[in-house]
């Protein structure tokens, strides 16, 4: 194994020393300097003209912004105040999605960690723009102390680098879904050291069909759906892929004719589908209806969206999973048959007409395998400091305790 | 129309209203006869439901995508009536699809892919100089693209050689020996498009061997996917093959191991043709409505032979663009078209790293 450092390139701070960061002082998670930084990079981002043109960008702004990180602070009490971070955290971001590298490392940073991150190897110009905003910041005299904990590098897939940065991390961080959690694991970390993993999963939306037709706003509630689902290509880990409608036959049948020929309004405004995404979608259908009992493609105008109906649930849905705009259908009565299928690939539930909290107690008195977030309808991509069950600041940081 | 009849019409001499009418015809039949006889197909029809019994023209009719035969093995007779067979070539890891003939359709195939061959290069069997290496046919009981196109190509020879031997090295000696026995008489020339491009022409070239086949023609097929990579246009090739071989007569064809026996020939304006037994619909991505002449979309092909598998409609994953239809300079009536390449591998966003593996 060797290290080639002109194999990596450091987007920020443009020259990085990785070996320092192992010997640097630990953080104590929301500490005062790291918040500080934050909101001055959300200053920057927020006035940038470039970035106006990502909305991705701009939410990663606002984030930042203390306001939002004061109150995740206080959302954590005294949970915190007797944790240091970890040391140094290794962040490896998926492919696909450009700024999700950013929300990592911020997770890593308020935790109290020196954070190497692989961005995206894709010259999204995201990226750009959020390392040149941060290597603007940390230029500041008051902020120079923090330039040694950060290093955010682009590198093409190469394990010498991997290994070499795996080497000096304490826990490390892996984004990208199953086949990217297993070419990284066969890297070494040390002993103290263990992986935090991301990986494919499956989610799901459900829809309270009387609640809908009378308290919703067709065309928002469509907007909110678009950018839970195409915005992404319906391809994030959190883009529902089934829609489970609940009521009576009736209300079922009128709040599906009203949300899909709202949603089809905005998907036609907004989306193009890919020809090789159409071919995708044609052959998922036609593996549903081989394999699964009872399914009706419902009829609509085109193939931006396609409504696989399904007669039941069975828990291996997530096989026929298929991006750019497939999603099966279920009605029900109640969320029985539901619960029956839940496996721990089930991240997100989406909802519209239901009490969040009831819906955590079905999970939780079900004692189901999966779902880790509920959030309503247009929320699923909001990133917060707790993803995939795991609660980041806790697990990135340590506890010293007192007995 | 029975199938001798329509066999013995020339391939290419249908205007479009009684071909349309002649394919809506079959090709509805074929539908229902799949409906009945194979079962995941017929639960794709119930889905999309889609009701058989109805006349419609067969543009309307559903049309399964290629890749579902890499994943399900679809066939519409008894496994023990399938007498061969076909699979695609993959490159090893890859799935390959998985096709299967009874007596009857791999009969079809052969006739239709003579009727259209022996309206290229007469009705005579010719001497045959194949531009591969005999090692593709190794296994006799399954047969790859490259396998079948030799197999089903050496039908129109009488006599033929392997111009590779097992290493893909060029038999100058057999090639030498070949043409002084067939010395002023018509032969018959056939591979794949790179293959002859990277084994024989290139070899052609660094050796200085020049064999004479001027009075050869030459039938290529497997698309020029690679030759775009080194920046080689269908003129390049038919420019540069004459130059070392002074063959004059170079026809390209686009078909593919799911619809054999169909292949679309091209002619001397180097347009592809279908012919009576197959037909081409070019589709857009969005609603899979029918594109307009001269509008890239994505390629659904039919073909009236397959009896013993539902793939008498399917929607490829190559793109083309419909040139015209019945009025080609060359005469020959029907569809004329041409190529595009594969589908482009889409920039899809999304949490996973794993998308294009997943699916391709």
């Amino acid at each position: 194994m060797q290290f080639r450092p002109d194999k990596v390139e450091c987007l920020c701070p443009l020259e990085a020393a990785y070996d320092i960061m192992p010997s640097l002082r630990a953080l104590r998670p929301f500490s005062a300097e790291i918040g500080a930084f934050l909101n001055a990079l959300s200053q920057v981002l927020m006035a940038d003209k470039e970035a106006k043109a990502y909305p991705d960008v701009i939410t990663f702004g606002f984030f930042c912004r203390k306001g939002n990180i004061e109150k995740l602070k206080n959302t954590y009490e005294t949970r915190i105040s007797h944790r240091l971070g970890r040391g140094v955290a290794f962040h490896i971001a998926p492919a696909n999605v450009p700024v999700n590298f950013a929300y990592s490392l911020v997770c890593g940073l308020l935790s109290g960690n020196a954070c190497i991150v692989r961005a995206p190897s894709k010259p999204f110009p995201q990226t750009g723009i959020i390392c040149r905003a941060m290597r603007q910041v940390l230029e500041r005299d008051a902020f120079r102390p923090l330039r040694d904990y950060i290093a955010i590098v682009r590198y093409d897939r190469n394990n010498d680098t991997t290994a070499y940065f795996s080497g000096l991390c304490d826990v490390r961080i892996i984004w990208g879904g199953d086949d990217t959690i297993d070419e990284i694991r066969k890297v070494p970390i040390p002993p103290r050291a263990f992986d935090l993993t991301f990986a494919d999963r499956y989610s799901i939306c459900v829809i309270q069909a009387a609640v809908y037709l009378l308290e919703s706003d067709p065309v928002k509630t469509a907007q909110d759906f678009y950018n839970d689902t195409y915005l992404y290509d319906q391809n994030a880990c959190s883009s529902p892929r089934l829609v489970v409608w609940i009521g009576t036959d009736g209300a079922i049948c009128a709040a599906k004719r009203r949300f899909w020929a709202a949603l089809h309004e905005t998907v036609q405004a907004r989306y193009t589908l890919a020809p090789i995404v159409a071919v995708d979608k044609l052959t998922a259908l036609c593996r549903c209806a081989m394999d699964l009992p009872g399914v009706k493609l419902a009829i609509m105008p085109d193939h931006l969206i396609d409504r696989i109906h399904i007669a039941n649930l069975s828990s291996n849905l997530e096989q026929y999973r298929c991006a750019g705009g497939s999603f099966l259908e279920y009605d029900d009565q109640n969320l029985d048959a539901l619960a029956s299928i839940i496996t721990r690939k089930f991240q997100t539930l989406s909802y519209i007409g239901f009490q969040p909290e009831e819906l955590r107690e079905w999970v939780l008195s079900n004692g189901l395998a999966g779902i880790d977030r509920l959030v309503p309808v247009g929320r699923t991509a909001d990133f917060g400091p707790i993803w995939d069950g795991y609660d980041l600041i806790t697990f990135l940081s340590r506890v010293c305790d007192v007995g | 129309m029975d199938d001798e009849t329509y066999f013995a019409i020339p391939p290419y001499s249908l205007d479009k209203v009684k071909k349309q009418t002649f394919l809506s015809e079959t090709l509805c039949g074929l539908t229902r006869h799949h409906y009945q006889a194979c079962p995941a197909y017929r639960r794709v029809l119930d889905a999309m439901q889609f009701d058989t019994t109805r006349a419609c023209s067969y543009y309307d009719l559903p049309f399964l995508p290629v890749r579902l035969f890499k994943e399900y093995e679809l066939l519409s007779v008894d496994k023990a009536d399938v007498v061969k067979t076909m699979t695609s070539s993959g490159t090893s890891g890859q799935q390959v699809s998985k096709i299967f003939l009874d007596k009857a359709t791999a009969a079809r195939q052969t006739k239709a892919l003579s009727r259209i061959v022996a309206s290229y290069i007469g009705p005579k069997r010719l001497p045959m100089l194949i531009l591969d290496t005999p090692a593709v046919l190794k296994s006799r009981t399954t047969f790859s693209a490259r396998g079948a196109g030799i197999l089903g190509f050496s039908m129109f020879s009488r006599e033929r050689i392997y111009a590779l031997d097992e290493n893909m090295d060029l038999d100058r000696e057999g090639i030498t020996t070949f043409l002084e026995e067939h010395l002023g008489k018509d032969i018959l020339v056939f591979g794949f498009t790179f293959i002859i491009w990277q084994h024989f022409y290139k070899e052609l070239g660094r050796t200085g061997f020049r064999p004479d086949l001027s009075r050869g023609t030459m039938l290529h097929g497997g698309g020029w996917k690679k030759l775009l990579d080194e920046a080689v246009s269908p003129a390049d090739f038919k420019r540069s093959l004459h130059e070392v071989c002074g063959i004059q007569r170079v026809y390209d064809y686009y078909g593919m191991v799911e619809q054999t026996g169909c292949v679309y020939m091209e002619c001397e304006r180097g347009h592809l043709h279908a012919s009576i037994f197959s037909d081409l619909i070019i589709r857009r991505a969005k609603d899979f409505s029918v594109a307009d002449t001269g509008e890239k979309g994505i390629v659904q092909v039919v073909s009236i032979l397959p009896g013993s598998y539902p793939g008498h409609a399917l929607l490829t994953e190559d793109e083309g663009i419909l040139l015209g239809e019945d009025d080609c300079p060359c005469g020959r009536l029907g569809k004329y078209f041409k190529t595009c390449g594969r589908l482009q591998n889409a920039d899809i966003r999304g949490c996973s790293d794993t998308y294009a593996v997943q699916t391709r």
